[in-house]
């Protein structure tokens, strides 16, 4: 069941199928409404493991790496920070699935891969209090504080390594905007890429997974917009 | 604390590709067959199953199909004067867990190396001389023919239902196969999968550059398929999620779409999971192994399992570590040169360019693992090494893969890493770019090696495998001499910027970025018992009821994806096991 204008939907569908299972007397699970409710606002939101502090450098961060301004969405309409925190308080915060154990040697060369002996978690939230003395010293006041141009300053020097980080706080630059993208680009399920507003910007059909008739389409742009995993269409 | 099981016939250790082949080729000989794997049981249904399977971010960032390192992992070091250390979070090279192992996520590329390839050794000595052989390369024969061994890689595309064209069968050359191939009995089981435009795009440049493209081979089908143990594949429908992922539409090749339901009917097979080989156990005499003791994840208890054959069918790198664990071989030393177990561990070199055009539409979600075009002019039969100056070749391929957002997001050089200009840049090149990927051979050295850490220990108190190894300067000018090439056919594209990734010399190994699971050697097999760990039946020379399956038998790696050779040593060790060692167990060299 293909999503071609002019034919049915899967949507149509499965709503047509919904009904003639309750027709016949077998349950059926109910079709999804067409509009989700809109999630709790970003200023609103309890954060799962973030401390205020943490949530409000995270916000202002992400602000900063995807901005809001010009085509597509930032990383606040796309609500990066929730996918985050929720990405930092579950196995990945806690690198369930690495290796952890000791000797650790923070500073080896950085091309031999994770070598501190802190969780993603744990750099979060060693890194920030840290970053956070940095902007005060350097620039007068802690990053969620300071105006857009100097917070790009600011991650720029983060992103050189300018204060010298200790080395086992090196990768958190590297994290926080893989993280970012993360977010910005994941299916929804996970709290960011909110509406699937990155997906249609860039123009991927997220969980289509069926393009057998496309394959020899060559060089025409793809018509259809994404779907998420569990069923959101956009 | 341990429990002993009931005698089996064979234990099979490990249920990837290898484990499922001698599983369903031993089962038909009446034999009581137990496999352990480490891992959980996954199937088609309900593991891979749409939508859920199809998640960048579950499988394709944080890996949920891999092997845990937590649980099981390996040290790395560049050379001997460096200290080890732990490979904590997966990057260069991904493992698999569970049942079907590596063959559940991988791109489904097959290919039978080049005729040059299964003699190296011999071919540069008898063409160039043993003098262009660096003095620390130690590439040798396979002990074994391609004549001998094309009916067992006819065998294994034909279960595993490969899809491609060939370009040599019997000797006739196929206008628009692989005319560089070595010659096949007969065609593919299945027709070549249709192309994207990339690979269109660069069949046509490859072809006005005097060279040759054909259809990349892949075990992905292009129609319904039933193979000889009537599992059934059903037609791909290129849903651009291969590699990292189990196909939910039984179109990948996979021991779960070609085997292990069929071998599960077997009233005489039985399988364990969560079942983690500690060792081998040995008979007094130190001939013959007597069984497994494994570790059971569901009880806590350690579980011996008598068998009188034992296969180790794991991926490469645990079955080298089992073996440096049981005493298998003796380990290889490299400051004296002796010692087998270890031995010989290589990698792959590839590299490519990235091509962008404003202009036009790729619609890269649209892909299959082993989608595109290829080309085998450089391959390693058609380079002259003496005059390049190195030993290697490479295939060459473009296709699209995949358009997952996170990691599939190529941007022209400059552009930023985060910010308005970021943001900009991927609205503006996502779906407008393309590859050309060079898949190079990795030789063997002296100094690339795999044995016991000293330090890290793994949950279950073993010692983690330690990994030597870094690039060589051979296999860097033979990815340079792709580069040279492959730039003006890419210029010839007239794309609107392309950029290369090609290693330069004093390139070191970073474990970081993603490179290839395509980890070879270490169980090296060979003519000489003193230079491989097993003889041309994949025997250990030193106790003759272990068989070593996989890529670990590689001498050196190929300048292809592995899967076909694996597959066609497995079913080459299996006949003969099942022809000759059955009947009378003994070393069969």
């Amino acid at each position: 069941m293909r999503d071609v204008p002019g034919l049915p939907s899967r949507r149509t569908f499965l709503k047509a199928s919904a009904a003639s299972a309750a027709i016949a007397g077998i349950a059926a699970v109910p079709a999804k409404a067409e509009q989700k409710p809109e999630p709790v606002a970003l200023t609103e939101y309890k954060p799962d493991c973030l401390t205020p502090s943490e949530w409000a450098f995270v916000m202002a961060a992400v602000a900063r790496l995807i901005p809001s301004d010009g085509e597509g969405p930032g990383a606040i309409e796309a609500r990066v920070p929730v996918f985050i925190d929720k990405q930092l308080a579950g196995d990945y915060g806690r690198a369930a699935d690495w290796y952890m154990q000791g000797p650790h040697d923070a500073a080896a060369s950085p091309l031999r891969g994770w070598q501190t002996p802190l969780n993603p978690l744990q750099i979060y939230q060693q890194a920030i209090p840290f970053f956070d003395a940095w902007c005060k010293t350097t620039h007068g006041k802690i990053f969620a504080e300071l105006d857009a141009e100097t917070q790009d300053k600011a991650l720029t020097s983060l992103q050189k390594d300018e204060m010298k980080i200790a080395p086992e706080l090196r990768d958190f630059f590297t994290i926080l905007l893989a993280n970012t993208k993360e977010g910005y680009f994941a299916d929804p399920m996970y709290g960011g890429n909110h509406g699937m507003e990155a997906w249609k910007y860039i123009g991927f059909p997220g969980a289509r997974g069926s393009y057998k008739e496309w394959v020899l389409k060559h060089n025409k742009p793809y018509p259809l917009g994404p779907v998420s995993i569990s069923g959101e269409r956009a | 604390m341990a429990r002993t099981e009931k005698k089996k016939d064979v234990v099979i250790v490990g249920l990837g590709w290898t484990g499922s082949i001698l599983g369903m080729e031993l089962a038909q000989d009446g034999l009581e067959i137990v496999a352990l794997e480490r891992g959980h049981d996954q199937d088609t249904v309900p593991n891979f199953q749409y939508p859920n399977m199809i998640d960048e971010l579950k499988y394709g960032v944080r890996l949920g199909m891999m092997q845990k390192p937590h649980n099981s992992t390996v040290t790395i070091r560049r050379d001997v004067n460096e200290t080890a250390l732990p490979y904590r979070s997966l990057g260069s090279f991904l493992p698999g867990i569970g049942v079907g192992g590596a063959g559940t996520h991988w791109n489904g590329l097959n290919w039978r190396p080049q005729l040059s390839e299964y003699r190296l050794r011999s071919y540069v000595e008898e063409r160039w001389g043993a003098g262009i052989i660096p003095e620390d390369m130690q590439i040798q024969d396979y002990p074994v023919t391609y004549d001998e061994l094309e009916p067992f890689f006819d065998r294994f595309e034909h279960v595993a239902g490969i899809s491609g064209m060939a370009g040599n069968v019997k000797g006739k050359i196929i206008e628009g196969g692989n005319p560089f191939e070595a010659p096949r009995s007969r065609e593919y089981p299945m027709p070549a999968m249709p192309t994207t435009w990339d690979g269109a795009k660069f069949a046509e440049a490859a072809r006005a550059a005097g060279c040759h493209p054909f259809p990349s081979p892949g075990g992905i089908a292009s129609q319904a398929y039933v193979n000889e143990y009537g599992m059934q594949m059903g037609p791909c429908n290129h849903c651009g999620f291969c590699e990292r992922y189990g196909c939910y539409n039984y179109s990948k090749s996979s021991p779960q779409t070609a085997i292990l339901d069929a071998l599960k009917r077997k009233p005489n097979f039985e399988y364990r999971t969560q079942a983690d080989v500690l060792r081998v156990e040995m008979a007094a005499d130190g001939k013959t192994a007597t069984g497994v003791t494994y570790y059971d994840y569901k009880t806590g208890e350690e579980v011996f399992q008598p068998a009188d054959l034992v296969i180790l069918a794991a991926y490469q790198l645990h079955n080298v570590h089992l073996m440096l664990l049981s005493g298998i071989g003796q380990p290889y030393d490299p400051a004296t040169g002796e010692g087998v177990t270890g031995r010989n561990y290589a990698y792959q070199m590839n590299g490519g360019y990235t091509l962008f055009f404003k202009d036009e539409h790729f619609n890269p979600f649209i892909g299959t693992g082993a989608n595109g075009m290829s080309i085998d002019d450089f391959g390693m039969d058609n380079i002259d090494f003496g005059r390049e100056g190195f030993i290697g070749g490479a295939y060459w391929r473009s296709g699209q893969t995949n358009g997952q957002p996170i990691r599939s997001m190529s941007l022209p050089k400059g552009s930023p890493s985060w910010g308005a200009g970021w943001k900009q840049a991927v609205g503006e090149w996502y779906g407008h770019s393309m590859n050309i990927g060079s898949h190079g051979s990795h030789m063997s050295y002296r100094g690339n090696f795999l044995d016991l850490d000293p330090t890290y220990k793994d949950p279950l108190g073993r010692p983690l495998m330690r990994m030597t190894f870094n690039w060589n300067p051979n296999d860097i000018r033979m990815t340079q001499f792709m580069k040279s090439k492959m730039e003006p056919i890419a210029a010839s594209m007239n794309p609107t910027s392309m950029q290369e990734g090609f290693k330069k010399e004093g390139a070191m190994y970073d474990v970081r970025p993603y490179q290839t699971t395509h980890n070879v050697g270490g169980s090296v097999m060979g003519a000489d018992p003193k230079t491989s760990a097993v003889n041309r039946y994949l025997q250990a020379w030193d106790k003759h009821n272990i068989f070593v399956l996989g890529a670990g038998a590689f001498p050196q790696n190929t300048q292809y994806n592995p899967t076909g050779m694996v597959g066609g040593l497995a079913y080459w060790a299996a006949h003969a096991i099942r022809t000759d060692y059955l009947r009378n167990p003994r070393p069969l060299v």
